[in-house]
């Protein structure tokens, strides 16, 4: 199972754990059990079309699943998925 | 103009006012990060600029755009959301040519920033610390449509941002090397990473890789209320990049003090973090060429002690905005 770090926005919605683990061979399955498991996750991971909604990143391990195959990308038993907020940079 | 080119190389050229020296910035090797013999790891050092970072490109960008579209007069008020380097750069530009300037940043800054934008000149609004830079643009977006007399040239969304790299910073890369395998830069506005990789894919094609260094913000300033609160700036398009890597601050520091410490360069603290992100993409390499931006010089962070105390004694190392 992948562990799945959750952000302090999300936390909520998963009884406040920091992490979480959850089965699957990609990421879209891991998030998809994470959202079985906590359905108040769904609605702010998905959006109706099942794509990840736009203000949520998703990273394996440290690399933006976006730019990699979304949520085709591929995730081991060991690596770990970050869901980090969209949040404005640069100064 | 940021247009034109140097006629007297290698003193640094001639130029007739401190804004029109923007730019032109040295390209300097770095043989003791370099992990292999075959990939060389170049630093543009962007902190060579008059306001010491990248941002004196963009402001100057930004603001003679608004002249060469008529949209500012001299005396008006700018006003922009921003947690320092675009703001001080815009300081120095307004005071040098005449235009009063307003910046709204998270209370978190370091102290040195405040320094600099008062020494220049512009005024300061705080916003919430704990809602990070999205606290600063949700401010400033809130005043610019309150008072319609501000001109906000707003550097998340001006196509202005990315072409200062799209016809400065990525033309003077090029001219200095034939082939480029990677190209890392900080992912903040978008503005540095879409302008050079339209550039570099344009004359390069498909070979040079762009690679996003980001922030992984600590979790004092991930203070959203809701996912639907976050932020994307719109000049970002994703399509450009091969790799996205986001960097702690911890690895962040480290990777500054290992600039000053392996290669004498003295810079800010994103750049650690793209240079931790470089050397990753260099060690993936057989050969090539790998550069990187270093954003901004190391004096705005002296007072927080990155380059001398151990980081676990860093105060708030997860609750400051350090880039």
């Amino acid at each position: 199972m992948a562990t799945v770090k959750i952000p302090p926005v999300l936390r909520p919605s998963v009884g406040g754990e920091k992490q979480v683990s959850a089965g699957g061979a990609n990421v879209g399955e891991v998030l998809n059990a994470l959202a079985a498991d906590h359905p108040a996750t769904q609605s702010q991971l998905f959006s109706a079309e099942g794509e990840l909604n736009r203000y949520v990143n998703v990273y394996l391990n440290d690399e933006d699943v976006r730019v990699l195959d979304g949520l085709s990308t591929a995730v081991g038993e060991s690596d770990t998925i970050v869901i980090l907020p969209a949040m404005a940079g640069g100064r | 103009m940021a247009s034109e080119r140097l006629e007297n190389k290698p003193c640094g050229g001639r130029y007739g006012d401190i804004v029109q020296a923007i730019g032109n910035t040295p390209l300097v090797e770095l043989k003791r990060l370099s992990p292999k013999p075959g990939v060389r790891i170049w630093a543009k050092m962007e902190s060579f600029n008059p306001t010491g970072s990248v941002k004196d490109r963009v402001a100057r960008s930004l603001i003679e755009d608004a002249e060469a579209r008529g949209a500012i007069k001299p005396g008006q008020t700018i006003l922009e959301p921003t947690s320092g380097n675009t703001g001080i750069s815009l300081a120095m530009i307004c005071k040098r040519k005449g235009y009063r300037l307003k910046v709204v940043m998270p209370d978190n800054v370091t102290p040195e920033r405040t320094q600099l934008l008062q020494m220049y000149g512009a005024e300061i609004v705080y916003s919430d610390g704990s809602k990070g830079s999205n606290g600063a643009v949700e401010l400033a977006l809130e005043m610019a449509e309150a008072d319609s007399s501000y001109y906000m040239p707003y550097q998340y969304g001006n196509i202005a941002n990315p072409n200062a790299h799209y016809n400065g910073t990525a033309l003077e890369i090029l001219e200095e090397l034939d082939e480029i395998s990677a190209f890392v830069a900080g992912l903040g506005t978008g503005g540095t990473l879409m302008g050079n990789a339209r550039r570099f894919k344009e004359v390069l094609g498909d070979t040079v890789k762009i690679v996003a260094a980001e922030p992984m913000q600590g979790e004092p300033v991930q203070g959203l209320r809701s996912l639907d609160d976050g932020f994307i700036p719109p000049i970002i398009d994703l399509s450009l990049l091969d790799r996205k890597i986001f960097v702690t601050n911890r690895d962040a520091i480290v990777w500054t003090r290992k600039l000053l410490d392996e290669e004498g360069i003295f810079a800010g603290v994103s750049s650690g973090a793209i240079a931790r992100v470089a050397v990753r993409i260099a060690n993936e390499l057989d050969e090539g060429n790998v550069v990187f931006i270093v954003c901004d010089d190391g004096w705005k962070y002296l007072s927080s002690g990155i380059y001398t105390r151990p980081v676990d004694e860093i105060e708030n190392l997860d609750s400051t905005v350090w880039w």
